[in-house]
């Protein structure tokens, strides 16, 4: 057994009724980490927490902390502590007494118990803040006592269950530079779960992605990015133009009708393999210069580059560029071997289609559903 | 809102004409024969002469404590164990403890005679087994009994709506903080759940205390309640009116006052609004 592992989640199945929830989950979390479970409504990310934190027992596998089981071991006597996503502050407590909380089930001495809750409201930035009712706070000072009253406890893990959802988009960001500062001043493990891409790119050491109850990539932001191991991968984590292709050889694709020089190679001759690439590594150039040909389609000016939408023989790319095209342009694409990332063709081969029924608003819209409560 | 349109004027106003008729101006009646003899002249002698009912005050005092702590001892766990069962099994019990509202008061009181008389239900099952009969009718016991089984909905219900409305992730919170289930009741639930027992303690104490019917039925003449003076003063005869309104004024007071003194233990907007 992995000395470096404090959690080790070991083929836990889950299921509400019919319902399969985790199938078949295994998942080792390293000591001292930041781990993001990310994925969309559903994909039982939120259920994976609360198996960690003890709110729920799996039909069957094994939790597995410091090298022993504690299946059945009920929350309360977990080392471990949640920040749940509506906070669930205390109503009938101040701030003071509600930071205390733990420590006051833990019979502590009073001038132990105000020395901790001091130093917890300073860490959070709340100094001074111990009398104030729970009401009177923002979304955001809630927030913070709802971080200080967890990890006042000094957990060995931390469980965060979308801490952030409720927050507005710059209080979010700060909120995410804190807990990371946080994280690395405790020097615990934080357990994080999103459905918010970006988010998870920006925290964490490593994000595990989901979808449908399984694991469907474990690794670092970068890795996530730039290699993911399929198309929902691709297509959850950021934007990304998903072809069917060939692998005619080792380092040589085809698709859209061109032979591309690429980086990877171990397929088979002639497999079918699934083809990203990301929208910014798309070079434009005069369309007699391209390795493929197509007009453009659609423009949106973004600030940072442009978005533009390039019909090439049905199939519409996004490409994100700093060179100004109009709609309607023949224009060409280079594409560099790096740029071009092969993919085994998996159960979500086929299912994302090109940019053409693309609008960022839909998009937008379906990914700020908080997922469900899974009871 | 501070300013009240015309429309919710108009559907307040059914309202607030059957108030003054059938609370405002009895009020005033009362007050008006509390404060006069019999020939309707101004006077405060009525006052000198409740020092006779002292004993039917601390009675009914007494009893109503007694009444209320009993009833509050059953509901509270009771109302527990409700909010732990599946929601059409909660709403089956809530059906059961509704169940006998639906009969007359009286008529509920009533059949606790049949249960408890020297030759009745009880007594013929212990004399059957070859005991002495019991006396269970006309004591203080079975007042109290009569009290606890006719007011118990009304605890039960504010406390049940209390603690159900306690969200879940609160008692996660609580259990993930380090507490076990009785920690958890004592940190979480009883206080969250208080509103509902100080609503629940006003709804049964105020009835129990003013009561008659009950002491009559079930207590014969050895217990005279408040309720009871009140009453029997009324039937009579109108000379003994002033001194009866007396009585209902000093015992509407006093009720006003605990349930003030009620209010003063939780701030919350649930709990009994006068």
């Amino acid at each position: 057994m992995n000395k470096q592992n404090i959690i080790e989640l070991k083929n836990i199945f889950v299921s509400f009724g019919e319902e399969k929830v985790l199938d078949g989950l295994n998942l080792e979390i390293k000591d001292k980490e930041f781990i993001t479970l990310l994925g969309p409504s559903g994909c039982g990310k939120t259920t994976t927490l609360r198996i960690i934190a003890g709110f729920l027992d799996a039909n069957a596998g094994d939790v597995v902390f410091e090298d022993k089981t504690i299946n059945g071991v009920p929350s309360y006597k977990r080392q471990v502590n949640t920040i749940f996503q509506r906070y669930a502050l205390f109503p009938h407590l101040n701030v003071y007494e509600n930071v205390a909380f733990g420590l006051r089930v833990k019979k502590l001495k009073e001038t132990e118990i105000k020395e901790i809750v001091t130093e917890m409201l300073h860490l959070v930035n709340l100094d001074g803040f111990e009398k104030r009712s729970i009401a009177t706070l923002s979304g955001g000072q809630q927030q913070r006592v709802a971080i200080a009253r967890a990890i006042a406890n000094r957990p060995k893990v931390l469980l965060l269950d979308e801490p952030l959802a409720a927050l507005d988009l710059k209080l979010r960001k700060d909120m995410q530079k804190e807990l990371r500062r946080i994280q690395r001043q405790l020097g615990i493990t934080f357990v994080f779960v999103t459905h918010d891409q970006e988010e998870a790119l920006t925290m964490s050491d490593r994000v595990v992605v989901m979808n449908k109850g399984k694991i469907q990539q474990i690794g670092t932001p970068q890795d996530i990015y730039n290699e993911p191991e399929n198309a929902f991968v691709a297509d959850f984590i950021g934007e990304s133009n998903i072809l069917d292709g060939v692998m005619i050889d080792d380092f040589k694709a085809e698709f859209s009708g061109h032979t591309f020089e690429c980086l990877d190679k171990g397929f088979n001759k002639n497999e079918s393999v699934d083809v990203v690439v990301r929208p910014e590594d798309v070079d434009i150039v005069p369309a007699d210069k391209g390795m493929l040909k197509g007009v453009v389609t659609s423009v949106d000016f973004l600030g940072v580059h442009y978005e533009i939408i390039v019909d090439i023989g049905g199939f519409k790319w996004m490409i994100q560029t700093t060179d100004e095209c109009f709609v309607g342009d023949n224009v060409g694409l280079y594409i560099e071997p790096d740029a071009i990332h092969i993919m085994k063709k998996s159960e979500y081969s086929g299912l994302y289609g090109d940019y053409s029924t693309y609008s960022e608003e839909m998009e937008h819209l379906s990914d700020i559903e908080p997922e469900a409560d899974d009871e | 809102m501070n300013k009240k349109s015309f429309g919710s004027r108009l559907v307040a106003a059914p309202y607030i004409v059957w108030s003054a008729i059938f609370i405002v101006v009895p009020l005033i009646i009362m007050v008006y024969f509390a404060l006069t003899d019999a020939n309707g002249a101004f006077t405060l002698s009525n006052f000198a002469q409740i020092g006779k009912f002292k004993k039917a005050f601390g009675l009914s005092i007494l009893y109503a404590v007694v009444a209320t702590v009993i009833t509050l001892l059953l509901s509270y766990p009771m109302a527990y164990c409700m909010t732990k069962l599946k929601v059409n099994h909660q709403r089956m019990i809530m059906l059961l403890i509704m169940l006998p509202m639906w009969m007359n008061f009286l008529i509920r009181t009533y059949s606790w005679i049949t249960i408890l008389a020297n030759t009745g239900l009880i007594n013929k099952l212990v004399t059957a087994l070859g005991f002495e009969p019991l006396q269970l009718i006309n004591t203080p016991g079975a007042v109290i009994l009569g009290m606890v089984y006719d007011f118990i909905p009304y605890m039960i219900l504010p406390i049940y709506t209390a603690m159900s409305k306690i969200d879940n992730s609160l008692l996660e919170a609580a259990s993930d903080l380090g507490s076990n289930s009785i920690s958890r009741i004592r940190r979480v639930i009883m206080p969250l759940s208080l509103p509902g027992v100080i609503s629940g303690i006003t709804m049964v104490f105020v009835p129990s205390v003013s009561t008659f019917y009950i002491s009559q039925k079930l207590g014969g003449n050895k217990t005279l309640l408040i309720g009871d003076a009140i009453e029997y003063l009324f039937n009579t005869g109108p000379q003994y009116y002033n001194v009866a309104s007396t009585l209902s004024l000093i015992l509407m007071v006093m009720i006003l006052v605990c349930t003030l003194i009620m209010n003063r233990f939780s701030d919350d907007e649930e709990a009994v609004v006068i």
